[in-house]
């Protein structure tokens, strides 16, 4: 009896304190048409100068814009700040026209000298942008980049009026209006930047919301470091009329698992990725909720050819070829991966790639004889190096298998922290190496450019004095088509040699609500937020996603 | 007393010193930087900025520079996120740690209290063997299992609650169950064991003998004896609960100091690392303190051993 009244007591108070949560619970969020994206990784920063990789690119690339931009189907060159531009004979010298609608979001007119201003900061050797390398190609911008030239009127920049904007190149590059929608050509505001720091000062607090002034389809609202991001639209953007979406938050959601479920409670319209085991589930249940598209990126193995048995080309070509990519494209990977024959990525515009690495058991075996290691006799145990990552280990597994089957080889796996396996391959502590590699921009010197004698992405030791040659002389050729050319017979020279043995084509899989309006995918995973809208349903509350499968 | 509490405060500068000094030293011994990526910028954009960040200086300059700047309280600009500096971020980090570890406290008190002195009534009956037997389960789930379960049936089957984020109170019901679940089943396990032993004793016989309602017998007399191997305990505890929340915080999405500092120990954002380091290291021995002190205060032999110490 006694107890029954302190239990009535307790009740009591708990019940008090269902009410407080259920009176919370009854306040709801504004209504303003919200599109709320889970973003990856937290940013870098918002400074287009500093940031390097795709949740950065996301984010600032609603806050600013660029000379052109591309269009999000085709990924070819259309007009942005810049409504029109004349490309001269040589292929060197571009002349761009800047709409003179174009503001900054505190109303000051977008002009030619505030891009001369932009890549200046951005080459200025001090700031140390990681991404100045991409400006190389001006004519002078290495030498300015490097400390080499103090004067930057020698650079490839020239504002001719407030709207004429001249740039020289150092040799013709079919990808320099492609390349604008990275953050590195993005314009900054030259009185902004400098009220809140240096021109050099990479803490620069002009980013920071109430400071931030951009050009772009939108504003910086909230920046919450590891929490959100929020942007809302720009009424002064020059094209406003065309934008739909009032707000967007970026969520920077590094945990899969949380993120697909925060989706599937309706916290997320759009995620940055699924969790492999998840892909065959939605493509089951909710084929309408999950998107796989090709991604311009590849999946592959580096070999250190500085170390037997691999400093034997043979050696290299037999492993390669004694891989079934397709089966681990198909049943490894479940997210519509394509198999690997080559490095550069077919889909990729106008290229045409080399034949490629087949699966073909008997050549490997046949060249592993030649070797002077007949079924894999003498052949010493072969390790395969990966970052800590489930999916990365299971693909070994697999490599690891074929390789005992085929070739009778003893292959051990070997997981390391990220910065570890980083440290390992720059320093060619490894024998084979998980690897991967997304385009920035959609040509094939963005891929081969990685395996030049003793370029920073080179990581195997490889070098070959042919290869080097027909890149160079890839990059200065004028003829489109010819370029192409010496591209494919470089990389009919790369797997050839086989330093690297390509696996697999990279998908991006994703969730995408129904609620999203003006959906496109391309190749480069661009997401082109000035074009999207949300259903007026997306106001309501959804019911939670509920899959049969293993949730 | 004064004396005590003056000489430990000034323990904590040498101590925080030999931290810094090793963490300073031993984070460099680990293969990879701050500035690897796997897509590698030239080596002349590379030489740029570590020049930038005076990591192309000898190790003991780079060191001395640190404990200049430390001096001023200042912890350096971070590495990875090049827009805020370490001070920022642990301001921003560390009140949301803060803030999820008092309510896990909370939830560890009220759930662990109440199944507590529940059992201690009754036992060797199922209203002791359940909640006991959950807090044995609660001690042996760890919470990166436990907090995903919660999601399961509360924001996925019931849709109840969000399953991540910090916006607002209802965002903090899981997270807060999740970490001060495992808390909840020590102070449970440690409450009815002492409330047992308490209610065996004369003064509870006499306190029912003289009529009181058990409510009163049992919350006014036999807790005040039954709650203290808790209140020790929760020393360590809300260190544990301060520090310890980086799974949860990557679980539920928490912007907390938890995250920063494993973050910034993959990223090896140096900065970060000793800042976080240092503020939690600080913050412990703080805590230590407190507790000692509270502790003196509530126990007279105690306060004549510090006497005879200092």
């Amino acid at each position: 009896m006694r107890t029954r009244l302190l239990y009535s007591r307790i009740l009591a108070r708990l019940g008090l304190v269902a009410g407080v949560a259920a009176v919370f619970a009854g306040c709801s969020e504004p209504a303003v048409k919200t599109l709320r994206v889970g973003n990856g990784a937290d940013p870098q920063a918002l400074d287009p100068h500093i940031v390097q990789g795709v949740p950065e690119h996301r984010i600032i690339s609603t806050l600013l814009e660029g000379l052109v931009d591309t269009d999000r189907r085709t990924l070819e060159p259309v007009p942005a700040v810049a409504s029109s531009w004349e490309i001269s004979a040589g292929g060197t010298v571009y002349t761009f026209h800047l709409r003179p609608e174009a503001r900054w979001s505190n109303g000051d007119p977008v002009t030619a000298h505030d891009f001369v201003y932009s890549w200046r900061r951005i080459l200025t050797p001090t700031l140390a942008a990681d991404y100045a390398y991409m400006l190389h190609c001006l004519k002078n911008g290495k030498a300015f980049n490097e400390g080499k030239l103090d004067d930057f009127s020698w650079v490839g920049a020239k504002a001719l009026d407030d709207r004429t904007l001249e740039v020289t190149l150092e040799a013709p590059n079919p990808s320099f209006l492609s390349m604008q929608t990275y953050t590195a050509w993005y314009p900054v505001h030259q009185p902004t930047v400098e009220a809140f720091g240096r021109l050099d000062q990479r803490d620069n607090r002009w980013t920071r919301p109430g400071n931030f002034v951009g050009n772009g389809a939108f504003v910086l609202e909230r920046w919450v470091p590891n929490n959100v991001i929020e942007v809302v639209k720009n009424d002064l953007y020059w094209n406003a009329g065309s934008v739909r979406l009032p707000r967007i938050q970026f969520y920077p959601i590094d945990n899969l698992l949380t993120e697909e479920r925060s989706f599937r409670t309706g916290q997320l319209h759009l995620t940055e990725t699924i969790p492999l085991t998840k892909v065959p589930v939605y493509v089951r249940e909710r084929p309408d909720l999950i998107r796989i598209d090709p991604y311009l990126g590849t999946y592959f193995y580096r070999i250190n050819v500085t170390r037997a048995p691999f400093t034997d080309v043979r050696v290299r070509r037999a492993f390669a070829l004694a891989l079934d990519r397709e089966a681990i494209a198909d049943r490894v990977m479940t997210g519509g991966q394509k198999p690997a024959r080559t490095f550069c990525v077919p889909e990729a515009v106008g290229y045409a790639c080399p034949v490629g690495i087949d699966y073909d058991v008997d050549e490997a075996r046949r060249l592993l004889v030649e070797a002077g290691y007949p079924d894999g006799k003498g052949l010493p145990p072969i390790e395969i190096l990966f970052n800590t990552n489930e999916a990365h280990k299971t693909i070994a597994e697999a490599v690891q298998r074929m390789w005992k089957e085929n070739l009778d080889a003893d292959v051990t796996l070997a997981n390391q922290d990220w910065k570890v396996y980083l440290a390992s391959q720059n320093t060619l502590n490894y024998q084979v190496s998980r690897a991967s590699w997304i385009g920035d921009y959609n040509d094939p010197i963005n891929f081969l450019d990685c395996f030049i004698t003793d370029g920073g992405n080179n990581r195997t030791g490889w070098s070959s004095a042919e290869y080097d040659d027909l890149i160079h002389r890839a990059s200065r050729e004028p003829d489109p088509q010819a370029r192409l050319e010496l591209f494919a017979k470089a990389e009919a020279i790369l797997l050839e040699e086989a330093p690297i043995i390509p696996i697999y084509h990279y998908t991006r899989t994703f969730l995408l609500s129904p609620d999203v309006i003006g959906w496109q995918s391309n190749i480069l995973g661009y997401i082109s937020f000035k074009h999207l809208d949300l259903r007026d349903s997306a106001l309501e509350p959804r019911p939670v996603i509920r899959l049969k499968g293993r949730s | 007393m004064t004396r005590f509490i003056v000489n430990r405060l000034v323990e904590i500068v040498p101590v925080l010193f030999i931290i810094v000094t090793l963490v300073f030293f031993m984070i460099r011994l680990a293969p990879g930087g701050p500035f690897d990526t796997e897509k590698s910028a030239p080596p002349e954009v590379l030489e740029n900025l570590e020049a930038y960040y005076h990591l192309d200086l000898p190790l003991y300059r780079q060191y001395l520079m640190y404990l200049g700047r430390l001096v001023h309280g200042d912890l350096g600009p971070s590495f990875k996120n090049s827009n805020f500096s370490v001070n920022e971020l642990i301001a921003l980090g560390f009140p949301v740690s803060l803030e999820l570890g008092l309510y896990a406290l909370a939830v560890a008190l009220a759930i662990g209290l109440a199944a507590g002195i529940s059992a201690s009534l009754k036992p060797n009956s199922a209203r002791d063997y359940v909640p006991m037997s959950l807090a044995m389960a609660g001690i042996c789930i760890p919470n990166f299992v436990l907090g995903p379960l919660l999601v399961l049936v509360f924001a996925l089957w019931l849709g109840w609650l969000p399953s991540s984020g910090w916006d607002g109170p209802l965002y903090k019901i899981l997270p807060a169950l999740t970490l001060g679940a495992a808390y909840a089943a020590y102070v449970a396990r440690l409450t009815r064991g002492s409330m047992l032993e308490v209610l065996s004793q004369d003064f509870i016989r006499t306190a029912r003998a003289k009529g009181l309602s058990e409510a009163r017998v049992v919350l006014r007399h036999a807790l005040r004896g039954g709650i203290q191997p808790v209140v020790s305990f929760l020393g360590p505890a809300a260190a544990g609960l301060l520090s310890g929340s980086f799974v949860i915080e990557t679980i539920f999405q928490i912007p907390g100091l938890g995250r920063l500092f494993v973050q910034a120990a993959f990223n090896r954002d140096y900065t970060m690392i000793l800042g976080t380091v240092l503020f939690y290291a600080f913050l412990i021995l703080v805590f230590n303190l407190a507790v000692d002190v509270i502790e003196a205060f509530l126990d007279p032999r105690i306060r004549e051993e510090h006497r005879d110490h200092a």
